[in-house]
């Protein structure tokens, strides 16, 4: 247990100490929010959707989880690269525990990022509908952290060097990102479009947190309750397959 | 202690280690001498399950490390010859981090890391940021760091590269101390012969990934009618000029870069 603690501290250390890191992450989701959700809003408001700056944030706040928690996973290329990564692997500790506390400790900084996000939504003019629903939003925020947390690992044990980063920014971290609904209702899409979005684990995160917040959902709480669960029980197990594996 | 038998290493189609064997005997203090790039570290990190080995077989206290890691892990201590600290921590928090890793408990935990930090002469600095020390200082964190537990057997890969001969002198002792009361068996490598000599029961000498020579200092002297192991040494592997492995090379003089820089 003091190994994942210790591990798990470690992250939460070193995020709490790099602060521009922090603020770029937040900026973002921000531009996000603030450019499409105020250019795009009359738009979506005159198609009859209601207010789009309501409609995204969810999706704001799932995209800075989701951004946080992959790059964090990631973040184990550097120890690779700054030679850290050796001094846990030779520990004699399972690598399970390892990948454990580094894993949560990604996520526990995703959260905090997407909480950040919330606020700043929060500040933009975003008003969650039930505050009694709140705690099922924070349930959704903690699984999207940990299934995309253990993705990251799975990526960042899998890579040799930062010459793969870039493919899994276009072709993984975006893809999710643009797929998920996060930005557009997932109702009437076309058929493939449709497809792709059931596909994504964060259509359901970002889905659960539409649900807690604005009270719309498409898939079901229930629905994306155990979505969620179930991939972040086999990205668990990809990652401390990926990480039991690493060799130097 | 350790038994290496026929241990085989490939890259592609490179041969970092090409069948070597050797035993180091419990208590014993080992040398394993060769120029950069003779698959040295490549045999370490076979050794402590970094690597697993093309072919062969390697038991530590027994246990073979590709099918037993964790087993073995808890056998063995390192310090690494590249760096292994996370620079955005503090030296504090350094040691910490592998104190607990080693399930070092607690209370004798904070007593080792003050008295090692003190011997090392880091435990002023221990609340700064590893990234601001100087290359020296990594270093000895580093070796401070792999005394924190006492392993059944220690790893140095080229402990003393960039450290001061007060570091070195501290190291060695503090190495032929822990060898003598409690008995840790010790592979190291380096590039000093004198340290070697000084240390080292048994020293062998690698080549091209192959075994060229092994035995005491003395040994190896008459065989190559040499009267320095300096001498041998350079007898027996010939005075070319070697280059690292291109591709780890890349990564190492990365890391050595940042490493001499300030």
């Amino acid at each position: 247990m003091t190994v994942i603690y210790i591990l798990w501290l470690r992250e939460v250390k070193r995020y709490s100490r790099s602060r521009p890191q922090i603020i770029a992450s937040l900026a973002q989701p921000l531009l996000y929010l603030l450019a499409l959700g105020f250019g795009l809003g009359p738009t979506f408001e005159k198609a009859g959707n209601g207010s789009y700056l309501q409609f995204m944030a969810p999706g704001v706040i799932g995209m800075g989880i989701l951004f946080t928690s992959i790059f964090s996973g990631i973040g184990l290329l550097f120890d690779r690269q700054f030679g850290f990564l050796k001094e846990t692997l030779v520990a004699p500790v399972p690598r399970m525990q390892i990948m454990i506390g580094r894993t949560l400790g990604g996520a526990t900084i995703a959260f905090i990022q997407g909480t950040m996000v919330l606020i700043a939504t929060l500040i933009a003019g975003f008003r969650p509908q039930h505050l009694a629903m709140i705690p099922l939003a924070i349930v959704f925020m903690a699984l999207i952290a940990i299934v995309f947390g253990a993705l990251g690992t799975t990526i960042g044990s899998t890579l040799k060097d930062m010459q793969g980063f870039q493919l899994i920014m276009n072709f993984v971290v975006m893809p999710i990102f643009f797929l998920s609904g996060a930005l557009f209702p997932l109702s009437n899409l076309p058929i493939g479009l449709a497809a792709a979005t059931r596909l994504d684990p964060l259509s359901y995160g970002i889905d659960g947190l539409r649900a807690s917040f604005i009270g719309l959902s498409h898939f079901g709480v229930a629905t994306d309750l155990m979505v969620l669960t179930g991939v972040a029980v086999v990205f668990l197990s990809l990652g401390a397959r990926a990480f039991s594996r690493i060799q130097i | 202690m350790i038994q290496v038998r026929e241990l085989v290493k490939t890259f592609g189609d490179f041969t970092a280690v090409d069948g070597i064997s050797f035993e180091v005997a419990a208590g014993e203090i080992f040398a394993f001498l060769g120029p950069n790039g003779a698959g040295k570290t490549t045999t370490i990190q076979m050794l402590t399950t970094l690597l697993r080995p093309t072919k062969g077989a390697i038991a530590l206290d027994g246990l073979d490390p590709a099918t037993h890691p964790l087993e073995a892990r808890k056998r063995f201590g390192i310090v690494f010859q590249d760096p292994s600290l996370d620079g955005e921590l503090t030296a504090y928090e350094n040691m910490e981090i592998h104190g607990v890793l080693y399930h070092v408990p607690r209370k004798t935990r904070i007593e080792r890391i003050e008295r090692l930090m003190t011997l090392f002469e880091l435990w002023d600095r221990r609340d700064t940021l590893v990234k601001q020390f100087s290359g020296g200082m990594k270093r000895r964190l580093e070796i401070a760091r792999g005394f924190l537990h006492t392993p059944k057997i220690l790893f140095l890969d080229e402990p003393t590269l960039g450290l001061d001969p007060q570091s070195r002198n501290q190291l060695w002792t503090h190495v032929k101390h822990l060898n003598e009361t409690e008995g840790v068996t010790v592979f190291l490598t380096t590039h000093y012969m004198d340290e070697a000599d000084r240390v080292a029961k048994r020293i062998a000498i690698i080549d091209h990934g192959k075994i060229v020579a092994q035995g005491t200092s003395q040994e190896l002297k008459s065989q190559t009618g040499a009267d320095s192991l300096e001498h041998a040494f350079l007898a027996l592997t010939g005075s070319t000029i070697r280059d690292e492995r291109a591709d780890a090379g890349a990564d190492q003089m990365r890391q050595f870069a940042k490493m001499w820089r300030r």
